[in-house]
């Protein structure tokens, strides 16, 4: 029990009559790199929703770090340690760089009922926040709108704002996608220091990022996972390569 | 401490205000202290909703719901003899933030349309309930014929003394809600405001802090209403009419919402605009006739030139010193 981190179990979630997660039974190992592949419209995201909160599964089972968390609201799976990025980039655009990461700590120091001291101000809060700026390579950035920086430099910084939650699982919802060949590599040179410090999720279509990154793959399609193993097993798997990898294995 | 170009501006415009009754009273002319009276308290109940609505993202089409309710617990309190300002004025703050507790409760869950009828719905309520109060005058209304008695510490019968006394709780509005809009709290408001799916995902349940505010915003109100009524010396279930409400979201909106001094900005623009089209005697009488169109029409020019409201013509930008 204690192996896994995470857990589902028969996991379901319907959209009409569309099956978007079919019993969907998902480990991840503390401490383990685990991508999730599919094609478009697998079901990737719904499943990753489920986990995070956003989404109520029909049926099945969520554990996380040993406790049912199958209908607990995103923002106490926050708290207990699941942070996540968005497959679009999800920030405060009119907010400063360093106030999108200092808001994620700020979540995670007790109740925000504090009505008289200018939060900015507060070293608590920012000084922590600029560490994990420095971390995502974003320091410089710090006083930028987050409207105006970079798309990648967005991405970096919803790594950012994840990390300044301390979690203890990174939900990746393609971190790489819509990224230059240059900050594609920069966001896996990113994701690389932070592999074994973090256990992750990593859903992601860029083959380059998967096979760097990932301990164990497992592949969705049809909102059913058809094989998980190692990057090795699963380029091997001819099922796999049939359904999703294609002429790219 | 630094302050920003606009913070200067909003202190001179208070200094300005602060310089209006000597100067009226040289000139033999008390109607402009009456005028300006009049818009520092809607800027006030402006700076109230400003708090839900522009920082924190809640379209309340109901606000003149705590105009009513801070004018009618002053009233009815007085209706019965008591003229004790100290406890009009706790009865309309305390009976403010419980209705917006009870409003807030429920349409704090909401977002979007849902939300503006649900504030707008619970509005009219009380506006029915207003005209239903037959001890209270009905849709007629009732005078207040003692204005609120503060143990001899300011007589609000001074016209001055009056209006000094709205214009230190504006200032002390201006600077409370400064202050929340940059506490923890009004961050957890503001980016509940800009993204919610983010403020869930890491870690804050925006609904607790958005009922707070409301009530907070509610209770604010409910002090201009209690001004408000000392004011016109009268009260009326009118104090609650949607068209009310609309009004102030129309100030909000126009003075430039989330910002410090737009509230003070859009109900002075739009209750001068209105004094002066409506009454100066000086202009032909065609427009004067028709004052209620030219006025739609100027409003309508400020908001295409002046897309995010008059504040945004002030020098600088909108930031937190
Ligand atoms: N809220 C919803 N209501 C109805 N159908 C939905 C909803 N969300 C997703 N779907 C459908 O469920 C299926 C799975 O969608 P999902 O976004 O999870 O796929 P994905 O694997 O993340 O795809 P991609 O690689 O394009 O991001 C799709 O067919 C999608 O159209
Ligand atoms: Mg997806």
């Amino acid at each position: 029990m204690t192996d896994f981190l995470l857990k589902t179990s028969h996991l379901s979630k319907t959209f009409g009559s569309l099956l978007a997660t079919d019993r969907v039974n998902f480990e991840v190992r503390e401490g383990e790199t685990h991508a999730v592949i599919g094609p478009n419209g697998a079901g990737k995201t719904t499943f990753i929703k489920q986990i995070s909160g956003e989404l109520r599964p029909d049926a099945g089972t969520i554990h996380f770090a040993g406790e049912d968390i199958t209908t607990l609201p995103a923002p106490r799976r926050s708290r207990k340690g699941l942070a996540r990025s968005f497959q679009i980039t999800s920030i405060y655009r009119d907010f400063s760089a360093l106030d999108n990461v200092a808001l994620a700590v700020q979540a995670h120091a007790g109740h925000s009922f504090r009505f008289w001291r200018p939060a900015r101000e507060d070293l608590s809060l920012t000084r922590p926040a600029r560490q994990v700026l420095e971390k995502v390579d974003l320091e410089k950035r710090a006083d930028i709108l987050a409207a105006n920086l970079a798309h990648g430099e967005q991405r970096q910084l919803e790594i950012a704002m994840a990390l300044a939650t301390q979690p203890r699982l990174l939900l990746l919802d393609e971190p790489v996608a819509g990224m230059g060949t240059e900050e594609s590599q920069r966001m896996i040179e990113l994701l690389a220091t932070l592999k074994g410090e973090k256990t992750m999720v990593l859903v992601e279509h860029d083959m380059d990022a998967v096979f760097t990154l990932a301990d164990r793959i497992s592949v969705l399609v049809y909102g059913r996972i058809i094989a998980t193993g190692t990057p090795a097993q699963i380029r091997a798997n001819p099922q796999v390569r049939a359904a999703y990898l294609g002429e790219d294995a | 401490m630094a302050f920003s170009p606009r913070t200067w501006i909003l202190l001179a415009l208070l200094l300005l205000l602060a310089a209006v009754p000597p100067v009226a009273d040289y000139f033999g002319q008390p109607f402009y202290l009456d005028l300006l009276r009049r818009v520092m308290i809607f800027a006030i109940a402006a700076v109230s909703l400003n708090l839900i609505l522009g920082y924190g993202g809640m379209v309340s089409f109901g606000h003149a719901a705590y105009l009513g309710i801070g004018a009618y617990a002053v009233g009815i309190l007085a209706h019965y003899g008591i003229n004790n300002g100290w406890l009009q004025w706790s009865l309309a703050i305390v009976a403010s933030a419980l209705v917006a507790a009870a409003i807030g409760s429920i349409s704090a869950r909401t977002s979007g349309i849902y939300f503006i009828m649900i504030t707008l719905a619970f509005t009219q309520m009380l506006y029915y309930l207003g005209i239903s109060l037959e001890e209270y005058g009905g849709d007629d209304g009732m005078q207040l014929k003692v204005r609120s008695q503060f143990s001899g510490l300011i007589d609000l019968n001074d016209a001055s003394a009056f209006y000094y006394l709205v214009l230190a709780i504006l200032a002390a509005f201006l600077y409370l809600s400064r202050r929340l809009v940059n506490s923890r709290f009004g961050l957890v408001l503001q980016a509940a405001r800009s993204n919610e799916a983010r403020t869930r995902a890491i870690g804050f349940s925006p609904y607790p802090y958005r009922l707070a505010a409301f009530i907070i915003s509610g209770a604010m109100c409910g002090v201009a209403g209690a001004l408000l009524v000392n004011h016109t010396a009268y009260l009326t279930p009118e104090f609650m009419n949607w068209t009310r409400s609309g009004e102030l979201m129309f100030m909000v909106i126009l003075g430039g919402i989330a910002t410090t001094s737009g509230p003070l900005l859009g109900a002075a623009a739009l209750l001068l605009l209105e004094d002066v089209l409506q009454g100066w005697s000086v202009l032909p009488k065609w427009l004067h006739e028709h004052w209620q169109l030219y006025l739609g029409v100027i409003l309508v020019l400020v908001v295409l030139f002046a897309r995010r409201g008059l504040a945004s013509l002030l020098p600088g930008n909108e930031h937190h010193d």
